[in-house]
């Protein structure tokens, strides 16, 4: 007789995408628990109370929660989607720019410095406007357009004082003059499943910062670049935000591995929370 | 019925019959953001604030 499996659903909250993971787990008549990254504590000694579960589902909303729970489920052999290593890649942009690199899939230019001394000799000589982003942080927040000497040396300062240590790894990118929009593309494990655009007149254009969705084709050329982005940082539930180049073609621009789709799933009409169960019940009878 | 109170300001708030505990809701007087903390009885609470490491 088949094992019935055990999902357990990692969350901080209970957004739409949740509300409609938990409907999906439901319909699907599956055996799942939701766990509260608030709530939830770990001996490290006794891995025997989470072994009920065949694979967990990693919603938190904190990427340091989130990371550290599948490290310490990774490490006692129990699936999650996504894995450990994929949060840790798509968590910091500085390492999903180094495995982008490494796979050969194009990006903006970016440049790393760790004191502002170096990263204002850095900006100088890639020419203005750039853009300073923290290597950890989401929703567009902490995000700086410097558009001249006297910005950087303020922005730089600022970071350098104010922020906490993280802040002092200068990740400097090209700014790019995209068409009003970025396009985010769903990849579940080998196929791009939808994309949308997200428009805005602002130049940051995260649908958490009030950018709008519209219906995205998926063209050869966004498959392949989302694909092979999907692939350089490991794979499983991702969204793949790509920068039309006017001359460069599609770069990518981050992978996020928790990725939030109320506003994707209603345009596409694709039942994205349904798909991403599905792949963690594939996850799970691979374990079981 | 569901009926709370909101911390902030009082205002008497009716809980959807879809809303699910750990849902933020937002309070349509004063607009904060509370997290639903219990259902029948229905128990809400501030939300969490935003910290730097939320995100997708």
């Amino acid at each position: 007789m088949s094992k019935r499996l055990r999902i357990g659903v990692l969350y901080s909250r209970v957004r739409v995408e949740e509300k409609w993971i938990f409907a999906s787990l439901e319909r699907r008549g599956l055996d799942y628990e939701r766990l509260d990254d608030r709530v939830v504590h770990f001996d490290m000694d006794n891995p025997e109370p989470w072994r009920q579960y065949d694979a967990i589902l990693e919603r938190s909303i904190s990427y340091t929660n989130g990371l550290y729970a599948c490290r310490i489920f990774n490490a006692w052999n129990i699936p999650t989607v996504n894995t450990a290593a994929v949060a840790e890649a798509c968590g910091d942009k500085l390492i999903t720019t180094t495995l982008l690199a490494k796979s050969g899939v194009p990006q903006p230019h970016s440049r790393v410095a760790f004191t502002p001394e170096s990263a204002l000799e850095t900006i100088e000589a890639m020419g203005y406007p750039v853009v300073l982003k923290p290597v950890i942080g989401s929703w567009g927040r902490l995000l700086a357009k410097v558009n001249d000497r006297d910005t950087a040396e303020a922005i730089l300062e600022h970071k350098a004082v104010l922020g906490s240590v993280q802040h002092s790894v200068f990740y400097i990118q090209e700014y790019i003059k995209k068409p009003g929009r970025d396009i985010r593309a769903v990849v579940v494990g080998d196929k791009v499943i939808t994309a949308i655009y997200r428009k805005s007149a602002h130049w940051i254009t995260n649908t958490a910062r009030g950018g709008e969705g519209e219906l995205c084709p998926v063209t050869p050329e966004l498959e392949e670049v989302s694909l092979k982005a999907a692939q350089a940082v490991g794979g499983g539930v991702l969204a793949v935000d790509v920068i039309e180049h006017p001359e460069r073609g599609m770069l990518v621009n981050e992978v996020n591995h928790t990725m939030e789709f109320h506003t994707v799933q209603p345009l596409s009409g694709i039942d994205i929370a349904d798909t991403i169960v599905g792949y963690a019940v594939n996850v799970a009878q691979r374990k079981a | 019925m569901n009926a709370v109170a909101c911390p902030e300001c009082e205002a008497e708030i009716t809980l959807d019959a879809s809303v699910e505990s750990g849902e933020i809701i937002v309070c349509p007087d004063c607009g904060v953001d509370l997290e639903v903390t219990a259902l029948n009885p229905a128990a809400v609470q501030l939300a969490p604030m935003e910290q730097e490491d939320w995100g997708e």
